[in-house]
């Protein structure tokens, strides 16, 4: 059934204007980046201004950027290997096995998924310290690693159980090891999981600011905590701290334009097929 | 098959040592430092046991029951608004048409982009002096309003920021669950004469119940978790009226010095988020129907 024209102008107007309302308030943060600081206090409205990279200039030329990029890179990156890994390897062993206390460790799981992080900060700082994993970037990984694992396992896990334990059958008795089987059949068939959770830890990993400025000092700090900085009693330097919330925004802006389809596959995984 | 015990160990054993370590122990710590008198700063020996006084000074502390209950109103007001702000929007716009895919990509930036970044851009807007929505404001012919220095202009504030983030999020997984109905239902149900809203109300919805309860329990769940955007927008200001538990015990903690209290509260935090857990199992469980 076609439907009339008018339906269907409405439904992109309607369309436009919720997109415009989820991504006006991110163009605010590019734009007010690249405004100067006399603009910045002007006019509001008046959009039309000489755009200036003074302000990234400024917060490049930060004698430690170089440093608390590296870091984040650092934490992002290597968190969301491990907890790809150690995921899947755990939602494997899940879906696959059945042993005692299975149920205990699942449920647990997916409770550990819902813990604030408010909760987490104060007793993880105590035992950091005793642990000598604060200031450090390893303490950091383990604590974004513990935390993501949950989501990951139970996203992983419904992937798993979708490939046919036939496959594996079938490759096993062509005669290849658990370790083939695992990474030539179950792996590929996996990729869109594996693509979602890859995404939503480097997510956290990368934007995560709370347990990063209670666990990090001048040495280890990353980008979002240097962010934060710029933010003090006196008020705040918006031109920089603009700047630096547009490079943070970066990387996630580009998996959101390469992966959306996974991304929202990996949103709607559980709630909607179950 | 029979597969001994130790090989379902080795594939579970490297992630359950980890979130053993490093995320359920820290969590069972907190009830144990709930019952010590520690400083921060101060090596762990000097803490002193002091059963449930930090539970009694805690709970007899006005400012941690207003702080309780901003948090509820906050969690309330946002995820009802989210619910039906996202449902509304995606029966409006669940018929498929062409470019979706690329709205859709604008529609989860929210949730992707960097909290400390959200709360920043509403900052700036919400700026009594030079922010976008006074200047939009009087542009219309209307007041401009101190909305960060406001108790209630503030709770505004924080409910729209985190509206504006997570509404999206409802509307995608409403719209995934709509496509997912057998639209040979709604066909019969229209040819049994059945109105657009009988349609609606007594067909569909009921038809996507399950992912709206699921839905609005993780809302819920993340709304009592909500701090970083907070953090940055208001600081729990002006007062404390923006001051949600979250922020409540982060402050206590590491402003306030107080750990010892600020476990308790977490306790406090950690048992209105269990209450909403175990819902939230009862209603979707991902092992249901599997054999033990």
């Amino acid at each position: 059934m076609r439907r009339p024209a008018w339906l269907v102008a409405s439904h992109y107007l309607m369309l436009i204007v919720l997109a415009f309302l989820c991504v006006a308030p991110i163009l605010v943060i590019f734009a007010t980046s690249l405004r100067q600081q006399v603009d910045i206090f002007a006019a509001p409205l008046n959009f039309i201004f000489t755009p200036t990279l003074e302000n990234y200039r400024a917060v490049l030329e930060e004698d430690k950027f170089d440093r608390y990029l590296s870091n984040s890179l650092f934490v992002g990156i290597v968190s969301t290997v491990i907890t790809l890994v150690l995921g899947c390897m755990a939602a494997y062993g899940l879906a696959r096995f059945r042993f005692k206390g299975r149920t205990t460790i699942a449920y647990t799981t997916l409770l550990l998924r819902t813990v604030p992080l408010a909760v987490l900060a104060i007793p993880v700082f105590l035992i950091w310290s005793e642990w000598k994993l604060v200031n450090s970037l390893w303490g950091l990984v383990l604590l974004y690693v513990a935390v993501n694992l949950p989501f990951t396992i139970w996203l992983l896990y419904g992937f798993v159980l979708q490939v046919p334990v036939e496959l594996e059958e079938a490759a096993a008795i062509d005669g290849c090891g658990p370790l083939r089987v695992f990474t030539k059949v179950l792996l590929p068939l996996m990729a869109p999981g594996l693509a979602a959770a890859s995404i939503f830890t480097f997510r956290i990993a990368w934007n995560e600011f709370i347990l990063a400025l209670v666990l990090t000092d001048r040495q280890t700090r990353t980008l979002p905590v240097a962010a934060s900085l710029f933010i003090t009693d006196l008020g705040v330097d918006w031109g920089r701290v603009m700047a630096m919330g547009s490079l943070i925004a970066i990387p996630p802006l580009i998996f959101t334009f390469v992966a959306a389809r996974q991304i929202i596959t990996g949103l709607t995984a559980g709630a909607v097929k179950g | 098959m029979r597969t001994p015990s130790w090989v379902p160990a080795l594939y579970l054993g490297p992630a359950v040592v980890v979130m053993a370590a490093a995320c359920l122990y820290p969590v069972l710590s907190a009830f144990q430092l709930a019952g010590f008198d520690w400083s921060m700063g101060t090596p762990w020996e000097s803490a002193r046991w002091v059963g449930w006084d930090n539970f009694l000074s805690a709970f007899s502390n006005p400012r941690v029951w207003s702080s309780l209950w901003t948090t509820l109103l906050f969690a309330a007001v946002c995820v009802a608004a989210e619910m039906v702000l996202g449902i509304a929007l995606a029966l409006a716009l669940e018929h498929p048409v062409r470019g979706m895919s690329f709205f859709r990509t604008l529609f989860i930036l929210p949730m992707m982009i960097a909290p400390i970044a959200v709360g920043l851009a509403w900052r700036y807007m919400f700026d009594a002096q030079f922010g976008l929505i006074n200047a939009a404001l009087k542009a219309m012919g209307l007041n401009a309003q101190i909305w960060l220095a406001d108790p209630n202009l503030a709770f505004i504030a924080i409910v729209v920021a985190d509206i504006w983030q997570w509404t999206p999020c409802v509307f995608i997984m409403m719209i995934a669950a709509l496509a997912n109905v057998d639209s040979s239902v709604i066909e019969a149900a229209r040819i049994d004469g059945a109105r657009w809203w009988q349609q609606t109300f007594l067909v569909k919805l009921p038809m996507v119940m399950h992912v709206i309860a699921i839905t609005l329990m993780m809302r819920l769940i993340d709304a009592f978790r909500v701090l970083e955007v907070i953090y940055v927008l208001t600081f729990g200001g002006p007062g404390d009226s923006t001051e949600i538990l979250a922020l409540h015990i982060y402050k206590t903690a590491f402003v306030g010095q107080q750990l010892g209290v600020a476990a308790a509260i977490s306790v406090l935090l950690l048992a209105v988020v269990a209450v909403l857990s175990w819902g939230a199992l009862r209603l979707s469980n991902p092992m249901k129907g599997e054999p033990p």
